[in-house]
């Protein structure tokens, strides 16, 4: 029961793939939704990510905000753990660090609600090779 | 509360706050506010933005201005011109030192990102269990063109032209190590991917693993198709649990798809995976031990030749490859061997992951281009030494490698100058040291470390390696002499030459390197008998001051073992023979009576 048979089905898969769930590309049309990454690897997971995680899956629900949230590999600031990207609707994505439940409520209340940045946001310090 | 259009952030980064980026943020919140721009513009204390040599750094978004150098007093003019009149103040903007041009966004941006991220090019960035996002960004298009494009020398061609060398530690090339596999002739060929990370310090194959597990099963199954493999075997720690459960995820979507398994895109091609436990000895890393493990036996190495590649797992034509190795494959592929070469210097090409650990401020997994300096990656990047204290040195190759001091700061970090500075690559361990850490400590760590890794097969490595242990602590301890150094020179030398397989024949390098680097230290060890860095205990000697003692008493309560003795209001003394050095009455005492030698 092979689904791709051939080059062409996974350039078509892709392509399906891209359109509906933008995965952070740039030059994609943007969709309405929030997307909310939060690193889960062994050491983001050590350091309490999982509970960030339910937090704000529940806590966006109660809010009634649009929002996915997705779990990824490690971001490499593995100081700052746990570590939450968010990406508002055509704007940069912002990497939160040092983040707990109180930080959590200020993401959503602050910074996706109201677009108000908080203090210890990580610039991101690397290239993409797609840029 | 109403979105604001302008953000000024400042970097709040530890370097940058001691130049001043405090009072700077806090002149912009005051510009801000008293030109009445408080529902306009916000400014922001920001993390390190890894660019720490042209701080303070201020960045103005959305438009992505980037100001270097910016003082205090230089808050107003950008409030002013910048926020208020949209016009940028040329004067603070970045200029390449090249050049001397400035540089204005968006390739502004790119100058301060030291980083370059290729085999980390999804982590963080998708979710690893979903073969779905793997794929809307390119995911599986290399193996694709590969399998239906071209033939596998051709393929071998791109990867041999790319440079790509062996990102496990060694630096063979990697395209010249799968043309081996490939001419060996045998009814069945095996790829191996090597996850058995195993340095103190080291974690960069874990984290490709557990954010981007079809990146490797991809370059593994190109390698199959190269090399005329159809099995593949990752050999990884069973201490990997998250990174297990994601590969057995991956591997599984990967043959639901069709993309692992028989006839993949519809060729005659097929090819599968199958993970194989280790249980943890770093000597499992080497790649003829790895294969015995893999096969049930005792992870023990045999001598080379015969090579994996004519004479691998079960006696067929294996090639083994480390994670990050594979990670790397289909970019290459799709972006072409040009772009991936024209990265990094001479003979190495392309980026290097390293876990970033130690005394710098920002621990973490960093991806650097090939020929960039250690001073960058520590400085700039990693942010500085914590708490501000002295760099002393970095360890790379972890127990393999070698230590690095102030002097090789500059040297672009590729395979061959750390080879010629005296350590080497290894898997990308980079363990930063401070004044605190003390040479002949760190190397009996390291030491106590291969003493503990070291299979027993071959003499040297058994019962050299615990010797070198021996006279470490034998000079941590105080007893030491300069025969003794000498003595671990002349054996670390002998097992070097004398070692069956890699570990027993780097083990003596930490060692032998802070000698060569650090002799005035090991001789104020066996001559003074005295640990600069204050680590070594028995070496260190508490006294109290008689002109600072006021006779309080406080250290001698804080005492556990009751060696301190005295009346109140009068001197105190500690009773040497009694002190156990743990320090507590140096805590305690208000007054800097108690002194250290």
């Amino acid at each position: 029961m092979a689904k791709i048979k051939n080059l062409a089905d996974l350039r078509k898969l892709k392509d399906q793939l891209k359109s509906k769930s933008n995965l952070g590309d740039k030059g994609g049309q943007h969709e309405d939704l929030v997307q909310v990454k939060i690193s889960m690897a062994t050491c983001s997971i050590a350091s309490g990510s999982r509970e960030i995680l339910n937090y704000l899956v529940d806590e966006l629900e109660k809010r009634n905000i649009d929002a996915t949230v997705i779990q990824t590999g490690c971001m490499g600031y593995c100081y700052a753990e746990p570590t939450v990207e968010v990406t508002v609707p055509g704007k940069e994505p912002v990497v939160f660090g040092y983040v707990d439940n109180r930080k959590a409520d200020e993401i959503i209340e602050k910074y996706i609600k109201n677009g108000i940045l908080l203090e210890g946001i990580i610039p991101v310090n690397y290239q993409k090779i797609d840029e | 509360m109403s979105e604001y259009k302008i953000y000024l952030l400042v970097c709040g980064g530890t370097t940058c706050k001691s130049q001043a980026g405090h009072a700077l943020a806090e002149n912009l919140k005051t510009e801000v506010k008293n030109q009445g721009l408080s529902d306009v513009a916000q400014v922001v204390i920001t993390g390190c933005f890894g660019f720490c040599e042209k701080g303070p750094i201020v960045k103005v978004l959305p438009d992505n201005t980037f100001y270097t150098k910016v003082k205090p007093e230089d808050a107003r003019e950008i409030v002013e011109e910048h926020v208020v009149r949209g016009k940028k103040v040329q004067r603070l903007l970045y200029k390449d030192p090249k050049t001397d041009k400035i540089i204005t966004d968006p390739e502004g941006m790119k100058v301060y990102k030291k980083q370059v991220r290729i085999a980390l090019r999804n982590c963080g960035a998708i979710n690893p269990e979903s073969i779905d996002e793997y794929i809307a960004r390119q995911g599986y298009e290399a193996l694709g063109r590969v399998l239906t494009e071209m033939d596998p020398q051709q393929t071998i061609d791109i990867i041999k032209k790319s440079g790509l060398r062996g990102r496990g530690g060694g630096g063979f090339p990697t395209g010249m190590k799968w043309e081996l596999t490939a001419a060996s002739k045998a009814d069945q060929k095996y790829v191996v991917c090597n996850a058995d990370e195993g340095d103190p310090g080291a974690f960069m194959d874990r984290s490709v693993l557990e954010g981007d597990p079809h990146s490797v099963i991809e370059g593994m199954v190109v390698c199959g198709y190269c090399t005329g493999a159809t099995q593949g075997l990752v050999y990884i720690r069973a201490e990997y649990p998250l990174a297990i459960e994601r590969l057995k995820t991956g591997i599984k979507q990967a043959r639901e798809y069709g993309l692992l398994g028989k006839n993949i895109f519809g060729t005659e091609f097929s090819f599968d995976i199958e993970l194989k436990y280790g249980a943890g000895a770093f000597v499992c890393g080497e790649e003829t031990a790895l294969i015995h493990s893999m096969e049930g036996k005792r992870g023990e190495p045999t001598m080379k030749p015969p090579f994996p590649s004519v004479e691998g797992y079960l006696g067929k034509p294996t090639t083994v490859n480390n994670v990050e190795t594979f990670a790397n494959i289909s970019s290459i592929i799709l972006k072409g061997h040009e772009w991936f070469s024209s990265i990094g210097t001479e003979k190495s090409k392309g980026t290097k992951v390293f876990a970033l650990a130690g005394k710098v401020n920002n621990v973490g997994l960093v991806e650097v281009p090939m020929g960039i300096t250690l001073r960058e990656v520590i400085f700039e990047i990693g942010g500085g030494i914590k708490g501000g204290k002295k760099f002393k040195a970095v360890q790379t190759g972890g127990p393999s490698g070698g230590c690095l001091t102030e002097q090789h700061l500059d040297i672009p970090i590729d395979y061959d100058n750390l080879i010629a500075a005296g350590s080497m690559m290894g898997s990308g361990g980079m363990v930063v040291m401070d004044e605190d850490d003390c040479m002949v400590d760190m190397a009996k760590f390291f030491l106590e470390f291969t003493v503990d890794e070291s299979c027993g097969k071959c003499t040297p490595c058994r019962i050299g390696n615990k010797r070198l242990f021996e006279l470490l602590e034998k000079i941590t301890k105080g007893n030491g002499n300069r025969e003794d150094i000498e003595r671990l020179v002349n054996l670390g030398n002998v097992i070097k030459d004398t070692s069956l397989c890699g570990l027993g024949q780097s083990s003596p390098n930490p060692v032998l390197a802070m000698i060569r680097n650090f002799p005035q230290e090991y001789d104020a060890h066996v001559v003074d008998k005295k640990c600069p860095s204050g680590v070594c205990k028995a070496l260190m000697v508490y006294e109290i001051v008689a002109e600072n003692c006021v006779g309080c008493t406080a250290c001698a309560r804080a005492c556990p073992v009751g060696a301190i003795t005295g009346e109140r209001k009068e001197i105190h003394t500690i009773d040497k023979s009694l002190c156990i050095k743990c320090g507590a009455c140096m805590d305690r005492c208000k007054f800097n009576a108690v002194i250290v030698n």
